[in-house]
């Protein structure tokens, strides 16, 4: 250092190099049903994205250190040994202040990130009903009115959304999910690309390296919501019929509106709960996709879920999962970190998913186990503090 | 009526009891502290977006501003204003100071005064 201050050192270096952080949440792609957001909204969300940033690049390892330096010893003082598992690992932290504020900073700005974006959904929803019911009525939206919201949605409101996938607050009204696609943003810092739809990407691009000479008639992605992750999977295979099933009306319509506005021409949208798709024929589909949506369910559903895409998926076919990693191996710091959302974030199943023995229930639904696939990425840090392990893609073919 | 409804719903409460890690005065106290650092962060960029327009359409380059120094007349105004708002930020301090005198002085409860007068 030679003393000048550190915006002379920037405008020396050049901001743009100096800069590591969350991209300009102006740079994210936008659509014709996409919220109109005023500067200070945008400032909101860039703001909101570098405390997470922040919470994930210097907290977070303060977290890590803090273990190392004080908390694990005193549990080994006062007990003689190590901690035994997460849970243990877990209410040790919790007696330390700098888990406790990064905690209590996470889930402040988790809160911050939801009114941020309910704040610009909410007060346009008249007019986003409005555009998304003139871009809806292409026919590619089917809803079932008979389908009820299950009590692993209904009692959650998952990752502190209020009213989750499937509230209205008026008939037609997709505040819910204008808010979710405008502030994805601030939860993965701009990561999955322009349209966040980075998990779509790479599975597209994997299947097509994996297996160079699959051509799936019919695609099936359970738990769809506003089809990020399923455009790219559309785009990628031109030729294939996709059809995105979810609970939630909301999030439906949104999708369909936003599928439109993108031009994305074979994909469609149906009201279902993917624990029973009766209206499909067995051995119907060739591909069965999931992107971050088991550990949203609940046990007695995951399984029937796996049993119902076995039934419909046809010889030849694949169910492939994107999700966070299983615990099992992990040291128990790393455990309890990973299972923070867990207790403080609105995922319940999150624990159980993480813990499972996955393969069992494949093979419990019926696929067979010499066909089970496992595919594991590693990636950068990440706002959550998930550093070593950045997905894997779970699944069987059949 | 989209106000209204943003008014009423965009800060409902999410499903589930709220998990508190600090005692919850002092964890509600951070959250609101937090929100105000959020919304100084915003009018920080809206004054970022005015002074690159200003610099862009010829009306004051930025170095100006770097260099600006108020005439005395000017800094005495400005200097008001930071008094004024530190004294108003600052209210319950000077109220806390004000109550030790004035409990020596005999300054009482309403509700003691109520029974005196009642």
């Amino acid at each position: 250092m030679d003393g000048s201050d550190s915006s002379t050192q920037i405008a020396r270096q050049g901001a743009a190099e100096a800069y590591d952080g969350p991209p300009d949440q102006r740079t994210g792609a936008r659509h014709a049903v996409y919220p109109d957001l005023s500067h200070d909204e945008v400032e909101r969300f860039n703001f909101l994205a570098q405390m997470n940033h922040h919470l994930a690049t210097r907290v977070a390892p303060m977290v890590e250190s803090t273990w190392d330096a004080r908390v694990e010893p005193r549990f080994e003082a006062e007990h003689g040994r190590k901690p035994k598992d997460r849970t243990e690992a877990r209410r040790a932290l919790l007696a330390d202040p700098v888990f406790k504020t990064w905690s209590a900073l996470r889930r402040m700005t988790m809160e911050q990130r939801q009114e941020a974006g309910r704040w610009a959904a909410v007060r346009q929803s008249e007019s986003l009903a409005a555009k998304v019911a003139s871009l809806s009525d292409h026919g590619r939206l089917t809803l079932d009115p008979t389908v009820l919201v299950p009590r692993y949605v209904a009692a959650v409101d998952h990752h502190c959304m209020p009213g989750s996938y499937h509230t209205e607050l008026f008939p037609g009204d997709v505040s819910g999910p204008a808010s979710y696609d405008s502030g994805i943003h601030v939860t993965v810092g701009g990561r999955g690309g322009p349209y966040n739809d980075g998990i779509g990407r790479t599975m597209a691009a994997w299947i097509k390296e994996t297996y160079p000479d699959f051509k799936p008639a019919r695609i099936l992605d359970l738990g769809v919501t506003t089809a990020h992750n399923t455009l790219p999977m559309a785009l990628a295979f031109p030729e294939t019929e996709v059809i995105g099933v979810d609970i939630g009306v909301p999030v439906l319509r949104y999708g369909a509106a936003r599928a439109e506005a993108l031009g994305v021409r074979n994909v469609r949208f149906l009201q279902a709960d993917a624990s029973n798709l009766s209206q499909f024929e067995d051995g119907s589909f060739d591909l069965v996709m999931t992107t971050m949506f088991l550990h949203e369910l609940s046990l007695s559903s995951m399984d029937a879920i796996f049993r119902e895409a076995r039934r419909v998926l046809a010889p030849g076919g694949l169910m492939l999962n994107m999700e966070q990693p299983a615990y099992a191996g992990m040291p128990p710091f790393e455990q309890a970190i990973r299972d923070w959302d867990a207790h403080y974030n609105n995922e319940p199943f999150w624990t159980t998913l993480h813990s499972l023995n996955l393969d069992d229930h494949f093979v419990a639904a019926g696929f067979d186990r010499d066909k089970l696939v496992k595919k594991v990425f590693t990636a950068p840090a990440g706002p959550a503090g998930h550093t070593r392990i950045g997905m894997v893609f779970v699944g069987a073919e059949t | 009526m989209s106000i209204a409804n943003a008014l009423l719903h965009a800060s409902d409460k999410p499903a589930g009891k709220r998990p508190y890690f600090l005692d919850p005065e002092v964890e509600r106290v951070m959250t609101i502290t937090m929100a105000i650092a959020q919304e100084l962060a915003v009018a920080r960029q809206r004054i970022d977006t005015l002074e690159r327009l200003l610099e862009a359409k010829g009306v004051v380059p930025r170095a100006e501003l770097e260099s600006f120094t108020p005439s005395p007349e000017q800094y005495a105004e400005r200097a008001l204003w930071s008094q004024e708002y530190i004294n108003r930020i600052l209210r319950i301090v000077q109220q806390e100071g004000q109550a030790a005198e004035a409990g020596a002085k005999g300054d009482l409860p309403i509700p003691d005064v109520t029974q005196e007068i009642s």
